[in-house]
């Protein structure tokens, strides 16, 4: 094979590989079997802010303390501090509950627990691990190295650095799962919604709050709906309320291959902060891109044994020297 | 104030002067006042030529209010009372019954024209003409809208008063409606309560008395010094709710630990009232609903008490920390460029282009040497 | 031998010491940053968790030290012989450029002391793209090290082991042309996976490793021209122009497949339009395409190429072009959502200026004192 011939090969592979190679690109991940999740109702959400403070008490978090009010924790984001805040959306005169117009509503932040989840697909160190069997997204600080990638591939900026610690660590929620809360696997509900006082966070598998949230979105505003908290496996109590007008829209069934954590609510996702996804989860296209040009090392393997001869060849026209 | 007075003043009221000072000073306390107009308001009552004239009117109602007024246990409240303004006319109080007793107010009316306080307890029918509440042969509409007329100032005492009541809830058979919507065009002071607080209408009317103008309103015309913040503001339960430890169910270990009562239909959230503050029946220890482990039921509250089901969930209307959200795009540590750190920025991207023009310059100047030298 | 000289002379003049100053400055915040943490130090926050250490220090810094890998193509790949005079100080670039890059890297990880993790293979993810990166990155810096290492032999004059190298060298230098293929262009895929967060205009996804990898050979091209133009200004050598000339017209050719990439990506997933939007990311679109193009228009007649003024100018616009590339798309135009902004602090800029004046420091020092540059009579 002259040279000429193998470098125009290569260069052609190379190119093909780079960008059309993408079309065998993996597709979704499916949800974990027994996935469990969380599903927000905003227009249920009265601001209480009892699943922050509960938050803050399982996972042994500080307060974030503003303008030195020391009394109150005023976390205004989730960071290394705080794993689940409660944010509002205001418009205009902000008086009508759940109006995008002159209204106003609330929408919880914590770790969406993506069925696709980005954080795990670009963690190069395996810190990020989705759960096998309940889909819940969980960190291991003993193998990060924070190189904070996880924030980076995260469509909802979830998984915070410790900036303010010179050792600090990832944090995120685990779903009150992690070693030493783990009270998923004791048989108890995440703490945010345990004290929810409205069901306005619920607990359950997905496949039930699926269901949860699409019979609400059916519902005729006005109409009587006994909404369960607590746990949807064992509701433990209901309240009556009368259904407002729900956006037809299940946040997380379908965004970026979907969510475990699944909202609804009577105003426009974006202007309740989620960000512009579609179906396909930019992990998945990274991984098929990746897999493609590195499969078992193939490509890099004959690269670098056509290179050898090449290059060996070279030397030696050279004199073996560089 | 005049020493000459005092034994004038204390014979007339028949309590201590001590007690006296006391009794302003705490109702100044419930307004938000300070000590200065406790002591003017002792002055105000004690200097008065002549008391001011008090007509009471009864519609649609329990008496709740004229009761709760009579359990004040401040110093000997009811002969206070009774002996600083003048109640000319009251159907429970009034010791004669009758043709004689309207007479009576009428003729105080006249008498008071545009300087008597009307006090209005109880709804007012007004389907079928009003009819549906009578007295003397004249329904309570007619003589709502008489003794308004020439009143110096008009308070609706109690809830039925000031938007209907319970009579007003549901279907509403009577057409029951509060003082303020059946005199258009006059300024009714609201104090509603199921029953009201009466300390929160001494308040008023010593206020009335000292400064001869009603205290601040709200736009519901409440005294803002009552009903400016929520139950839930001042509520001690207050922590708990905060912290979401609620009690389930009465008789649970959370409702014997005295945690929130929200989830049991607390209205505390969205009904504004000083019930946590002032208490009910001078007895301390947290004597109010809440207080005693009973979700508060909102009866201060048009379209919350009688109206929302008992037990069902409050909507929070607070505003107050913790309860201040962050907006959307609120975050953490997003700070923008500092003056500084631009100045670097520009100051590191100018030596960079700065020393690349400079370099194509110098080996501009090299080349044409050296083929200066060639040449 | 060997027609490569230590540059000699004294090694402590006014630029070095001014240098010093700059890295003194940058090592203190750099002591800050590991005593306080990253808060006291940087900007980085919850939606800019890579700031200019991440987007400067490591992507960018380690394509500017893309000269070695570009030399090599060249001449070992490519055949042309001629340029052999270059390879030293290019790859003696490169190895500071990817060693002060790998350091970038630790002093910018939250949890550094755990870093060694990346090497155990049961922590290994496939997935990930920083993955590759890392260990393709600590690799090829190994491989540096071997390519330099002659050098240095020779300075100390072991001259078995150095027989024994010259042996071997060309397994080193085929994996270093193969190690900075992989991980430049997968430092274009790390932005695969921020999706969204990237500006449209540069979220190229599939094709994000291809314009990685043609705008690192450019950049390594134009930094040989650069650190050519420089040492003949620094050091008062002779121009090597005639030499650097023949890279002009690689870096022409390279710059137009990429532009043609470029172009078709935008004109077929239809975001041509966002171009003329007359936002902050279409100016920085058009400032950027017009660094990427003014090379193509100097360097397209023969006659410029020759122009060592014309040429290297060519070579800054190309190199302002490819940082600018990167900076967009990771930095300047990156919106992780609304309300995050990230401007970096002085303390921020400071350590980065602070490594890059260390990393001139022991390029000066080391060709004062090792055989890197070639002796003059090749010219």
């Amino acid at each position: 094979m002259k040279r000429r011939d193998f470098l125009k090969a290569a260069a052609g592979g190379a190119a093909v590989l780079c960008t059309g190679g993408a079309a065998q690109a993996r597709e979704n991940l499916q949800p974990a079997p027994q996935a469990v999740g969380m599903l927000f109702d905003s227009t249920l959400c009265v601001g209480c802010k009892a699943c922050v403070s509960k938050c803050k008490e399982v996972n042994g978090m500080p307060p974030v303390i503003r303008d030195g009010q020391v009394q109150f924790d005023s976390a205004s984001d989730l960071s290394g501090d705080t794993l689940n805040v409660i944010k509002i959306y205001k418009d205009g005169t902000a008086k009508v509950k759940d109006s995008e117009v002159d209204g106003f509503a609330f929408e919880k932040r914590s770790c969406m627990h993506c069925v696709n989840p980005g954080c795990v697909s670009v963690c190069p160190v395996t810190a990020m691990r989705r759960d096998p069997a309940t889909g819940i997204v969980t960190y291991h600080a003993d193998a990060c190295i924070g190189c904070r990638n996880c924030t980076v591939g995260c469509p909802y900026n979830v998984p915070q650095f410790e900036y303010d610690n010179p050792f600090g660590q990832i944090q995120k929620c685990q779903m009150c799962n992690q070693a030493g809360v783990e009270r998923i696997d004791n048989g108890q509900m995440t703490g945010c919604a345990e004290v929810c006082p409205t069901g306005a966070t619920l607990f359950g598998t997905r496949e039930a709050l699926m269901e949860e949230a699409k019979r609400r979105l059916a519902l005729k505003p006005g109409e009587i709906y006994n909404y369960p908290r607590g746990d949807l496996g064992k509701p433990y109590n209901s309240h009556e309320k009368a259904a407002p007008e729900y956006k037809q829209h299940v946040w997380g069934e379908k965004e970026a291959g979907g969510t475990n954590v699944l909202h609804i609510s009577s105003i426009p996702f974006d202007k309740l902060g989620m960000p512009p996804l579609g179906e396909r989860s930019a992990a998945s296209i990274a991984e098929g891109v990746q897999h493609t040009l590195y499969s078992y090392l193939a490509l890099p393997a004959v690269a670098l044994a056509g290179l050898t001869y090449v290059v060996r060849r070279n030397t030696d026209d050279d004199g073996g020297e560089s | 104030m005049a020493i000459h007075k005092n034994d004038q003043f204390e014979q007339r009221l028949g309590v201590s002067r001590r007690d006296f000072l006391k009794f302003c000073t705490g109702m100044a306390a419930t307004i938000g006042l300070s000590t200065t107009d406790a002591l003017a308001m002792a002055e105000a009552v004690e200097g008065a030529a002549k008391r001011p004239v008090v007509i009471w009117l009864h519609g649609q109602e329990c008496t709740g209010p004229t009761e709760s007024l009579l359990r004040g246990e401040h110093p000997t409240l009811e002969r206070l009372i009774l002996e600083m303004i003048s109640l000319d006319y009251h159907q429970t109080l009034d010791a004669g019954a009758g043709h004689d007793v309207e007479h009576a107010k009428d003729a105080s009316m006249a008498a008071n024209k545009g300087k008597y306080l009307l006090v209005i307890e109880g709804s007012i029918p007004t389907k079928d003409g009003g009819i549906y509440c009578k007295i003397a042969g004249k329904t309570m509409l007619q003589h709502t809208q008489e003794a308004a007329e020439h009143a110096a100032a008009i308070v609706a005492f109690g809830s039925c008063a000031s938007w209907g009541g319970v009579q007003s809830t549901g279907i509403n058979p009577t057409e029951a409606q509060g003082a303020q919507a059946v005199l258009p065009g006059k300024t009714v002071l609201n104090l509603p309560g199921c029953p009201p607080n009466p300390y929160n209408f001494l308040a008023t009317v010593l206020h009335f008395v000292t400064f001869g103008k009603l205290p601040e309103l709200d736009e519901q015309n409440r005294p803002k010094f009552a009903y400016g913040r929520l139950i839930h503001e001042n509520c001690e339960r207050r922590p708990h709710f905060d912290a979401g430890r609620f009690a389930e169910e009465f008789g649970d270990e959370g409702h014997a630990k005295g945690w929130c009562l929200y989830k049991l239909g607390c209205k505390g959230p969205e009904t504004y009232a000083n019930c946590p503050a002032v208490e009910f029946n001078d007895i301390g220890g947290g004597t109010w609903p809440v207080g005693v482990g009973h979700p508060c039921f909102g009866c201060a509250e048009e379209g919350v008490g009688f109206t929302k089901p008992l037990f069902s969930l409050a909507d929070v209307k607070t505003h107050t920390p913790p309860n201040e959200f962050p907006l959307i795009d609120q975050r953490e540590n997003a700070t923008g460029a500092s003056t500084g750190a631009a100045a670097l920025a520009g100051a590191v991207g100018g030596a960079v282009v700065g020393a690349g023009a400079m370099a194509a310059k110098k080996i501009g100047d090299a080349e044409n040497n050296s083929s200066d030298n060639q040449g | 031998m060997s027609g490569y000289k230590p540059l000699g002379g004294r090694i402590v003049t006014l630029p070095f010491i001014a240098l010093g100053v700059l890295a003194l400055i940058g090592f203190y915040y750099l002591g800050v940053r590991f005593t306080d943490g990253m808060a006291a130090v940087t900007n980085l926050n919850g939606g800019h968790a890579w700031g200019i250490w991440v987007v400067y220090d490591v992507v960018i810094g380690t394509a500017f030290a893309c000269g070695g890998y570009a030399l090599a193509i060249t001449i070992y790949v490519l055949n042309k012989g001629k340029y052999h005079p270059l390879i030293r100080p290019a790859v003696l670039a490169s190895l500071l450029g990817y060693a002060l890059g790998g350091f970038g890297a630790i002093f910018d990880m939250g949890r550094w002391w755990q870093f060694y993790n990346i090497l155990l293979p049961w922590n290994w993810n496939f997935n990930s793209v920083m993955l590759e990166v890392g260990l393709c990155v600590a690799t090829y810096i190994l491989v540096l090290v071997i390519e330099f290492s002659p050098a240095f032999l020779e300075r100390i004059g072991a001259k078995g082991l150095l027989k024994t190298l010259n042996k071997l060298l060309f397994i080193f230098i085929a994996l270093g042309v193969l190690l900075p293929t992989m991980h430049q262009s997968s430092l274009g895929s790390l932005l695969i996976a921020m999706g969204y967060k990237v500006d449209p205009l540069w979220q190229s996804l599939q094709l994000q490793p291809l314009l990685a990898i043609l705008t690192a050979v450019t950049m390594g091209f134009s930094i040989v021209v650069f650190e050519g133009s420089f040492s003949a200004i620094g050091f008062r050598r002779p121009t090597e122009t005639p030499l650097l000339s023949g890279l002009g017209k690689a870096i022409v050719g390279l710059i137009i497949v990429y532009l043609v990439v470029r172009f078709a990506e935008l004109l077929f997933r239809g975001k041509c339009g966002l171009i003329f939007a007359g936002d902050f990311s279409s100016l920085m679109f058009i400032l950027e395409t017009l660094l990427f193009v003014v090379p193509v228009v100097i360097l397209a007649s023969e006659e410029k190429r020759r122009n060592g003024r014309l040429l290297l100018l060519a070579a800054i616009s190309m190199l302002l072009a490819g940082a600018f590339y990167r900076f967009n798309a990771f930095l300047f135009t990156l919106d992780p959502g609304p309300g995050y902004s990230y401007f970096p602090s002085v303390p921020e800029i400071m350590v980065t200026v602070g490594i890059v004046a260390f990393e001139i420091m022991v390029f000066i020092v080391l060709v004062k004192t090792l055989p890197v540059l070639h002796t003059e009579e090749h010219a």
